[in-house]
């Protein structure tokens, strides 16, 4: 870990592990990350609150009701944003992991890092509001069909990824066994897609992505639209802004690291020259 | 051969591996990774009659009979079908609010000696479509759709039809 940076593009990065990546990948420099994520952050919180702002309350209050699930269906403005966000946050995941693992890309591995959390918190959302909608709609809160089973998995994989990566001492052995466990559960990503396709389930078939035409009307899709963008954009904010954090976090420690070994090496020697004298 | 490009051809291959592993697993299981079983399913293979298991499809326009059962509890008769069979189902206990005729419904259950389906629970199964109340009464009026009779008309027919300028289907004087 003692790899010093021998041409510091960005501010001093000296000893961090992330430091190794500088020669290899433009965006792996930390220093550019840090000063291109902290001019985009700004927008990109700005946007997700202003779509959010405009998205929630047309969802919730001016679109219409379902003509037989009535006012029930406004769960379907928060449940679909958050499975697709599972799902796309997840095919994220497995991609930063395949970069972390192949080209060593040590931003990828904190982004993976900060990106399981909110991953699991999404996915949890969407099995809360789909067992909240499941209830007075199909007449329970949950069944062990293919779609509602794999999408518990998925909610498993998050978690596990979460949990793995931070169970070792040393960040980067955990950082490899997480992106591990990430390609392997991307199997199931086809599976929760497909799911009620392959099967006979109790969840319906896909509405926004059918063959021939969404089955929504216009005044139900759009503002669905809406609100699925809006929270993409607030994913994307929270997992940029922890990945920053992240970032700065592991350069406080490397430099206190850096200081504490400066202060070490004289001690050292004055405490050993004191017990020869 | 650089480490990079090993790692990626070691990665892909793992995939593949997997992938077809899962593929395979899934295909084996394809029996058992059903949620419920259909009409047409239960006549090329009937199931032990004391075996319960899910029985799924459409609610059979005009088969629904509502009961009071002898404890005054209510329950319902009703036909279950995909269009080529039809089973008869007895259930006694409140049925979903999304329950009507043309409506998937699951139903969980055991076969009777009879033919008959002797249901402890039954689950309402929703199409893939929403529209507002005010398009669906315009479908219905207009003679395009009628619910009891199965799913919605083919979407882009409908899915940009504004309510408030639908002509009513033509019968606006009324």
């Amino acid at each position: 870990m003692e790899t010093a940076d021998t041409r510091p593009l960005g501010p001093p990065l000296a000893g961090t592990p992330a430091a190794r990546g500088a020669n290899l990948h433009r965006f792996a420099n930390p220093g550019r990350f840090l000063r291109l994520a902290a001019r985009v952050q700004p927008w990109l919180t700005g946007a997700a609150l202003l779509v959010l702002a405009v998205g929630l309350p047309w969802a919730l209050f001016l679109s219409p009701p379902d003509w037989q699930q009535g006012e029930t269906v406004r769960i379907l403005y928060i449940h679909v944003p958050m499975a697709w966000l599972a799902m796309g946050g997840y095919a994220g995941l497995a991609i930063g992991s395949a970069m972390a693992l192949i080209w060593r890309h040590p931003l990828a591995d904190l982004a993976c890092r900060e990106l399981s959390p909110v991953g699991a918190l999404v996915t949890a959302l969407c099995l809360a509001t789909g067992s909240l909608w499941g209830k007075p709609m199909w007449g329970t809160w949950w069944v062990w069909d293919a779609r509602l089973t794999s999408v518990l998995v998925l909610f498993f994989l998050w978690l596990g990824h979460a949990a793995l990566v931070r169970a070792f001492d040393d960040a980067e052995r955990g950082a490899r066994m997480g992106a591990i466990l990430a390609l392997v559960g991307a199997v199931n990503l086809p599976i929760v897609k497909f799911s009620v396709d392959w099967w006979n389930t109790l969840h319906q078939p896909a509405s926004v992505t059918r063959i021939n035409a969404p089955g929504l009307h216009v005044d139900i899709l759009y503002p669905l639209l809406v609100c699925a963008l809006g929270f993409t954009l607030a994913f994307a904010a929270l997992v940029l802004a922890r990945t920053r954090a992240a970032v700065i976090e592991r350069r406080i420690r490397a430099l206190q690291l850096a200081a504490a070994r400066r202060a070490e090496p004289s001690d050292g020697r004055s405490v050993l020259r004191g017990a020869e004298g | 051969m650089t480490r990079k490009r090993r790692r990626l051809w070691v990665l892909l291959l793992c995939g593949i591996g997997l992938g077809s592993a899962t593929a395979l697993t899934l295909t084996a299981f394809q029996d058992n990774l059903v949620f419920f079983r259909s009409p047409s399913d239960i006549a090329q293979q009937a199931p032990a009659p004391d075996r319960a298991f899910r029985l799924g499809g459409l609610v059979e326009t005009g088969s629904v009979a509502r009961e009071t059962a002898p404890d005054g509890k209510p329950a319902a008769r009703f036909r279950v079908t995909d269009g080529a069979h039809a089973v008869s189902v007895t259930y006694v206990g409140v049925l979903p609010d999304l329950f009507r005729e043309g409506q998937g419904v699951v139903t969980l259950g055991k076969l009777g000696p009879d033919g008959v389906f002797r249901a402890s629970e039954v689950l309402a199964r929703h199409d893939e479509t929403y529209m507002p109340p005010e398009v669906a009464d315009a479908l219905k009026r207009s003679g395009h759709w009628n619910p009891a009779e199965g799913a919605a008309p083919p979407a882009a027919t409908w899915n940009t039809l504004d309510p408030a300028r639908a002509p009513a289907a033509g019968r606006s004087g009324s």
